[in-house]
């Protein structure tokens, strides 16, 4: 039984192309790496996973079954900006999932519940290394504690697919190994399934199973808006259980995607 | 410091980078003041030189005498101390006022920004309503609530409330779309997002804006209060013209700006004190 289906999946934007024939199978507890040039669809591709956007044509399953035609609580998100509510503080950030779910009235709990809403949100805080931080209010936090705050806040939800854009992309190598070591950790204990966004290949090999790359096969300038991009890789991560280190990194499949990669016209940002 | 380039010992920053010290600061700001001040003092000696019964630029002594009969001495026709009697008027029409649009721009505004059913219903509707010049229609209110109060606060209201209606919307416009899927993936309902997303995040901004129209809610009240009214800053500055009152009319006008001034500043240090995450997000 596959979590997620992806069957021939066309997206336009105006008439423009943006994807085209686009399928996946994805097995449950999935890590699943989403790469490939600026501008390729990668967003887009996750916003149509979350029901943000719907296809122009093709279908999308979730567990057998289409989409519902709005995002949902079963699937959460973690955005490259504007992930959290900036009027809201740490802790009550992380308490809101649990609000919506048992005050439909007032959004809002109090005594007892509230009480216990709140230990288990700054259960989850002090897990992403937020635990001191409950009381400040986003704009007081750095980018990586912002991003972590988002996850945390994603996580009280217990989704069973994760989405995350380019979540770490702003971060310094040290948090961002950090995170990466939380990340994986979270995935493991969950159990679900997550979609990562990422420009940045040894990431992608680093917490993927499978790490999948989008590119325009066809990318003259007088082809861009009738041909888009669609996935050109599909490599499971090899060995499928891998220890949290970056010793794998230099693996053989690694490199041969990254050479590929290289070599692929009109990639920005890689020299000739 | 390295001069090797040969560039003048004393280097001059651009102008967007000097800044006053404190002292300077103040003296500027105080300077514009200072400055209508002293034109006032000197067109108003110059004109009493040459005719001591002249009213159009009356001395400090004699506004000081006029302000002080206005706000101390009781009105030997009335028995009211005009000044108190005028201001307790004029602001409680105000505030009225001020009130209703705020709530009506306040929930139709976010409605009208987060409801696609509401926002077709009602969008042109309101962009229409909103150009109606309000004191074009201030003769109908007139008609149809009477000489009252009820027709001076219904001017405010319909004079303020399109506009704060309109920039609520653009406000809910501008918020991240992903604030709106992030708080779906949370569960919330279209009730929830209103609740607990939209309306404690438009709170601030709808007091900005507020702020911004205050300035139309006073120009509305004193031009229903100076047609038709008893009582009322704009009614007794409208009623000492009569008299070419320049001693009386001019504290008046200072007494009302006074007021506008303590109203805004008054918003801003709410804003500040109750949505301390507002002010902090900006820098
Ligand atoms: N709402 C929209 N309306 C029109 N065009 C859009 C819209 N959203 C995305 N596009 C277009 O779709 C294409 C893919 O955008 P997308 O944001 O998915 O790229 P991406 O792969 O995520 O890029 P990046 O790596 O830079 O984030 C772009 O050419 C973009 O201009
Ligand atoms: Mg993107």
């Amino acid at each position: 039984m596959t979590a997620v289906s992806v069957r021939n999946v066309w997206k336009e934007y105006d008439g423009r192309i943006v994807l085209e024939q686009v399928s996946l199978e994805v097995e449950p507890h999935s890590f699943i790496a989403l790469v490939g040039p600026s501008g390729c669809g990668k967003s887009t591709f996750l916003r149509m996973l979350l029901s943000a956007e719907t296809p122009t044509k093709g279908d999308i399953l979730f567990e057998g079954e289409r989409l519902p035609g709005e995002p949902t609580a079963d699937r959460g998100v973690v955005f490259q900006r504007y992930s959290v509510f900036p009027h809201l503080t740490v802790l009550e950030n992380v308490v809101l999932g649990k609000e919506f779910a048992a005050s439909p009235l007032l959004g809002k709990l109090f005594g007892k519940a509230r009480k216990r809403a709140r230990e288990e949100a700054a259960e989850i805080l002090t897990a992403v290394g937020l635990g001191d931080f409950l009381h400040l209010y986003p704009s007081q936090l750095s980018g990586g504690m912002q991003q972590r705050l988002a996850i945390a806040q994603a996580l009280i939800k217990r989704p069973k697919i994760l989405l995350l854009d380019e979540p770490f992309g702003a971060l310094d190598p040290g948090i961002r190994a950090e995170i990466h070591v939380l990340m994986l950790k979270l995935w493991r204990e969950t159990r679900m399934t997550v979609f990562m966004v990422t420009h940045d290949l040894s990431e992608a090999f680093h917490l993927g199973t499978r790490v999948i790359a989008f590119d325009r096969p066809r990318n003259r300038p007088e082809e861009r808006d009738r041909y888009g991009a669609t996935i050109t890789h599909d490599l499971a991560v090899w060995p499928p259980k891998y220890p949290v280190s970056d010793t794998h990194i230099a693996s053989g499949g690694t490199t041969r995607l990254l050479d590929e990669l290289e070599a692929l016209p009109g990639r920005p940002g890689v020299g000739h | 410091m390295d001069r090797a380039g040969g560039r003048p010992a004393v280097m001059r920053k651009r102008m967007i980078n000097v800044y006053p010290t404190r002292g300077a600061a103040l003296f500027l700001a105080a300077l514009p003041f200072l400055l209508l001040l002293l034109a006032y003092l000197a067109g108003s000696a110059a004109r009493l030189a040459d005719n001591p019964d002249d009213k159009l630029l009356p001395s400090f002594a004699s506004i000081g005498a006029g302000f002080a009969r206005m706000a101390f001495e009781a009105d030997p026709r009335t028995g009211d101390v005009l000044l108190w009697v005028d201001t307790a008027a004029s602001l409680a029409r105000l505030l009225a006022g001020l009130a209703i649009a705020t709530v009506m721009a306040g929930v139709f505004g976010i409605a009208i920004g987060l409801v696609p059913f509401v926002r077709t219903t009602f969008n042109g509707f309101v962009a229409v309503i909103a150009m109606i010049p309000p004191l074009a229609i201030l003769p109908i209110l007139f008609i149809i609530f009477g000489l009252g109060e009820t027709s001076k606060v219904a001017l405010i209201v319909i004079g303020v409330a399109p506009v704060v209606m309109r920039d609520m919307i653009l406000r809910v416009d501008e918020m991240p779309r992903e604030l709106m899927v992030k708080a779906q993936t949370l569960g919330a309902s279209t009730w929830q997002i209103a609740l607990r997303v939209v309306v404690p995040q438009m709170m601030p901004r709808l007091i900005d804006s507020v702020r911004l129209s205050l300035c139309s809610a006073w120009l509305f009240l004193i031009a229903a209060e100076a047609i038709a009214s008893q009582s009322g800053l704009g009614y007794r500055i409208f009623l000492l013209r009569r008299y070419l009152a320049m001693d009386t009319i001019l504290p008046y006008v200072a007494w009302i700006t006074l007021l506008a001034f303590a109203l805004d500043f008054g918003l801003r240090r709410l804003q500040g004190k109750a949505f301390p995450w507002f002010a902090q997000g900006r820098t």
